[in-house]
């Protein structure tokens, strides 16, 4: 097969160069953020990770090389390969932290829940670039997608893994919304979330309300979850404006921080690059959103756009929740920022996203 | 799309205005906390809930506890403190060793425990010197303690520092290195009631770790005492009775199930556990050949001797193989196959009937009764009194004992059943293994006219400010096969053990009131007659047969009681066992006379209030702290040691 010039011509090089910095950000913070543990402990994690995202690359390459109708092609296959590896998980799975929600491959492994978060992304594409959007979707065009992804949610969400759970949801609302509601069901579907809330809160014992309360306001438990965000507001509150500098972080020195090269690494970039550094990184990211979102827009096929706007909120809100967290404005849940947390699944994940972006982009004239 | 684009634009955007503020409005505050690096979170351990008797005796109380405890961060360096610390000690300086300079590196914020439970002179002598050791702390925590020592201590168990294995068992989930947990007896059975929840405190410290200000609180919450059934007075009367024996003693009241007396002998001092003993202790107590550790009421399996004819005379009845009138005949021995089976009384008790069978206990009669049974007929009437299972007290380590049958036989040695066996079973020899424990619960089942309860050893648990938040009544666990009219032949033959001249505890008999019991005499080594007379002349103690007597009161107007006594290599069971199971029937029964009854309430108003006033302190101890270095011996799991048997 030929490779087509015009391929060539629209792949979207900014975007590869954004995620480059992007991996290497998150290498030389996770360098940073392990080496107080033990010596040598940030040189293991660093050069993991980079391999990480090495692997990440190649996949994201062999994501774009196929043209991306094949996904809407194989979304049945991928939906069972999901659920089917979440279910493995279930019974087989390696237990870390009371979460049962890795794969053990040799000494690797995998979290099937953070590939689940794509696999949402292409299913509702496939549905949604069915319907019709000129008057909004009714319920019938959102019954047969939100019965598909009711199932992996309720794996994930039994592993337990609330976090990865609610992502999947919001993921899923946020395309729902770009591809429009009729005003009627938008309306009862609202009424019925704000209903059925306290319904279920009523229902609830006793010690699942208090974890609930816990869960939106860490203050509750000063000793847990209270603890570890007011450590993370100290540290991304003592960088000031332009930080400590490289290396010279001290609250992630004194192993404050809990998990601090995994959902918690924005805390040790924000206290050694200060304001300055973590703005820069916002601005990274919100390029990196709309390159994403720009490939997305200029496809003339529906299935691809919603691919890109699924894939953009995939990030998006990963970026959201966990910056919000590190910050104490939202509830501590295990979501890890993209390219930047240590962990392969998710940058393997991310990389396949990247993937999306890039396939959608330089096929943008393309059709079969 | 552009919408879209706009939305993401707004979400960065509050994510740069929190970090606006708390990078630029808030950050002068943030960096001073930085600096100071001082915010701890120190934990509020609860105060264990306490454990009373039936009266309101204390028998598992709290006292505070002092504890040495250093900050490395705070010692600057740690290096220079230590010699000094250790001098004030008294330790030597490798107690500690390199943990102690890799802690300063690794985790410098984690205090860590340099001694636990530092005498008043120590402590007195570091408190002087506190401005000579940065970073030294002195923590107060509230530490068991066991006013009774050896008395209840397989009883109650005793609590310590919980192990790495056990914090993987889901059973303690929330507990964390460092956290004190029940490791035996009712101490383990009721951890969660007696735990209570733990709470903490988010401290500002100063530069040398001390508090200055406290940001937030959550206070701990004591946990629930635990009232049990038993009475201390008896306790300590079965101890008396049992010192300087081997054996166990189980009383209980026929009419509940509910244990009055639990009693494994010898015994420890569980104090010693609690803050961590010294290897000569361990040493001494796990290598000691009695094995104190062991609960023998519980989980000790002995062959029942005589005792079991209760069994064997209520399967020949209901089953119509005997009747109360008829008689066998005893010469003294039985002749099966190609064997003699002997009696006990080589003279022969000649003719015998059911009553008189169980009051003079009768070999023969029980090996003639046996052999018309058969084995599985008599396995089907131990199971139904309590045998061969657990009796449900819900203690770990209880032992289930055995039942033989044939199909037993056949699966365990491959071999079949000799008919012959079925004799030695009848009398209580052969594979038959029982609990002192399982006895009681027969001999009560016996006393209160046939229903068998599971032993309860707790009344109820109250919240720390007395509500009751569970209370336990009787459950019968199940019935004995028999018919009150043939329950009745038996009853009236257990009342000749002690009451008939022929009786084989008549020796032991007592005036005042009439005390229903049953000798047995397990043998230890070998199962012919001519061995056994051959153990009974030997002078070594441990060829000595077990002595056993099960026995019950239920005198007019009195609550009852039923025993069984073990004396391990006791001899003969109406010399050695009987005199402590009618001792501690004539001391329960004086115990409950309406005037001693009245006296024993009010000193239990007392003993209730005292032991309230030491729930209010929720002492503080560091968070996360580590290991006392003291603790070399970790006792956990190493007490519940393998039933032992009464025969090779």
């Amino acid at each position: 097969m030929m490779i087509d010039r015009r391929l060539i011509q629209h792949f979207d090089w900014w975007l590869l160069i954004l995620t480059l910095a992007l991996i290497g950000v998150g290498v030389v913070t996770i360098y940073s953020a392990a080496e107080p543990g033990a010596r040598g402990m940030g040189q293991i994690f660093a050069v993991k990770q980079a391999v990480w995202g090495a692997l990440g690359l190649v996949l994201m390459a062999a994501v774009f090389s196929f043209h991306y109708q094949a996904l809407d092609r194989w979304v049945w296959g991928i939906y069972a390969l999901t659920v089917l590896s979440l279910a493995w998980v279930l019974v087989f799975g390696k237990t870390v932290s009371g979460s049962q929600r890795w794969i053990a491959i040799g000494s690797f492994a995998f979290q099937p829940s953070e590939m689940a978060k794509l696999t949402a992304v292409i299913v509702l594409a496939h549905f949604l670039s069915r319907a019709g959007t000129a008057r909004g979707l009714g319920f019938r065009d959102i019954l047969a997608p939100a019965a598909l992804l009711s199932v992996p949610f309720g794996l994930i969400v039994i592993q337990p893994d609330l976090g990865t759970g609610m992502v999947i949801m919001i993921i899923a609302a946020s395309m729902v919304l770009f591809a429009g509601l009729k005003r009627r069901v938008l309306v009862i579907l609202v009424l019925c979330a704000l209903l059925s809330g306290p319904t279920l809160y009523v229902n609830l014992k006793d010690y699942q309300k208090e974890r609930i309360k816990t869960f939106f306001n860490p203050d509750r438990d000063p000793l847990g979850a209270g603890y570890h965000i007011i450590q993370s507001k100290i540290a991304i509150g003592s960088g000031m404006f332009s930080g400590k500098g490289y290396l010279k972080g001290s609250q992630k020195a004194l192993s404050f921080l809990p998990e601090q090269h995994t959902d918690f690494i924005f805390a040790v970039l924000a206290e050694e690059w200060g304001l300055l550094g973590s703005t820069a990184l916002l601005v990274l990211l919100f390029a990196f959103l709309a390159r994403g979102l720009g490939a997305g827009y200029r496809s003339k096929d529906p299935f691809g756009a919603f691919l890109c706007v699924g894939a953009a909120s995939y990030f998006f809100w990963q970026i959201f929740i966990n910056m919000g967290m590190v910050m104490g404005i939202l509830p501590v849940v295990g979501v890890p920022l993209p390219f930047i947390s240590y962990g392969g699944s998710s940058m393997l994940a991310a990389m396949t996203g990247v993937g999306i972006f890039l396939n959608v982009g330089m096929r943008r004239f393309s059709y079969e | 799309m552009p919408g879209v684009l706009l939305a993401v634009l707004a979400g960065f955007s509050i994510l740069f205005v929190r970090l606006y503020q708390l990078q630029v409005i808030e950050g002068r505050e943030y960096a001073r906390l930085s600096e100071n690096n001082c915010i701890r979170v120190q934990r509020v351990v609860p105060a264990r809930g306490l454990i009373l008797d039936r009266n309101g005796t204390v028998l598992a109380d709290n006292r505070p506890s002092f504890d040495v405890v250093l900050t490395p961060h705070d010692a600057r360096p740690v290096a220079r403190v230590l010699p000094l610390i250790a001098q004030y000690l008294d330790i030597p300086l490798d107690t500690w060793g390199p943990r102690l300079l890799k802690a300063e590196k690794e985790a410098p914020y984690t205090p860590i425990v340099l001694k636990s439970d530092v005498d008043r002179d120590r402590l007195a002598v570091v408190a002087a010197n506190a401005l000579r050791l940065p970073g030294v702390t002195i923590a107060t925590r509230s530490q068991r303690y066991f006013p009774f020592g050896p008395t209840f201590a397989h009883l109650l168990g005793y609590v310590a520092e919980v192990t790495e294995d056990e914090l993987k068992d889901s059973a303690n989930s929330g507990k964390e290195l460092g956290d004190v947990v029940g490791k035996t007896g009712v101490e383990r059975l009721f951890e969660p009631q007696l735990a209570g929840g733990r709470g903490g405190r988010q401290v500002e410290v100063d530069a040398r770790g001390r508090v200055v200000s406290v940001m937030r609180m959550v206070p701990a919450a004591p946990g629930d005492n635990l009232v049990l059934t038993v009475d201390a007075r008896l306790q300590e009367k079965a101890r008396l009775l049992m010192a300087g024996e081997t054996g166990a003693v189980a009383a209980l009241d026929p009419y509940s199930g509910r244990v009055l007396a639990l009693y494994s002998s010898p015994s420890f001092d569980p104090n010693l556990f609690v803050s961590g003993m010294s290897r000569k202790d361990w040493t001494s107590l796990s290598r000691n050949p009695q094995r104190p550790l062991q609960n023998r009421a519980i989980a000790g399996v002995y062959p029942p001797g005589s005792t079991y004819k209760i069994v064997t005379l209520m399967a020949a009845l209901s089953e119509g193989v005997v009747t109360p009138e008829s008689t066998l005949y005893c010469p003294g021995f039985y002749s099966y196959g190609n064997r003699d089976f002997w009696c006990w009384r080589r003279g022969g008790h000649g003719a015998v009937d059911a009553q008189e069978a169980l009051t003079q206990s009768c070999d023969v009669y029980c090996y003639k009764a046996g052999e018309m049974l058969g084995v599985d007929r008599l396995a089907y009437y131990a199971r139904a009194s309590g045998l061969g299972a657990v009796t449900g007290l819900g203690m770990e380590g209880e032992a289930r004992g055995l039942v033989p049958t044939m199909a037993w036989k056949k699966t365990r040695t491959g071999r079949p059943w000799a008919k012959g066996e079925t004799l030695s079973v009848a009398i209580g020899q052969g594979y038959n293994l029982v609990t002192p424990l399982q006895m009681a619960v027969l001999t009560a089942a016996v006393a209160n006219g046939g229903i068998r309860y599971r032993p309860q050893v707790v009344e109820r648990v109250e919240r720390p400010d007395h509500t009751v938040s569970r209370r336990f009544s009787r459950e019968p666990a199940g019935r004995l096969p028999i018919s009150p009219a043939f329950l009745d032949v038996i009853r009236r033959g257990l009342w000749g053990v002690m009451n008939s001249p022929n009786g084989t505890a008549f020796t032991t008999r007592t005036a005042r009131y009439e005390i229903y019991g049953k000798t047995g005499t397990a043998q230890v080594v070998g199962r012919r007659g001519q061995d056994r007379f051959l153990n009974q002349t030997s002078s070594l103690k441990e060829f000595q047969d077990h002595a056993w007597f099960v026995a019950y009161c239920t005198p007019e107007g009195l609550p009852g009681i039923a025993v069984a006594v073990l004396v391990e290599h006791g001899g003969h069971g109406g010399v050695t066992a009987a005199p402590v199971a009618r001792d501690l029937i004539l001391e329960y029964l004086r115990l409950s006379q309406p005037q001693a009854g009245q006296a024993a309430g009010e000193a239990a108003g007392m003993t209730a209030t005292a032991g309230a006033s030491g729930e209010g302190a929720s002492p503080v101890t560091a968070a996360g702290e580590a290991f006392p270095a003291t603790a070399a011996a970790s006792p956990a799991g190493t007490t519940a040691a393998p039933g032992q048997g009464g025969r090779p």
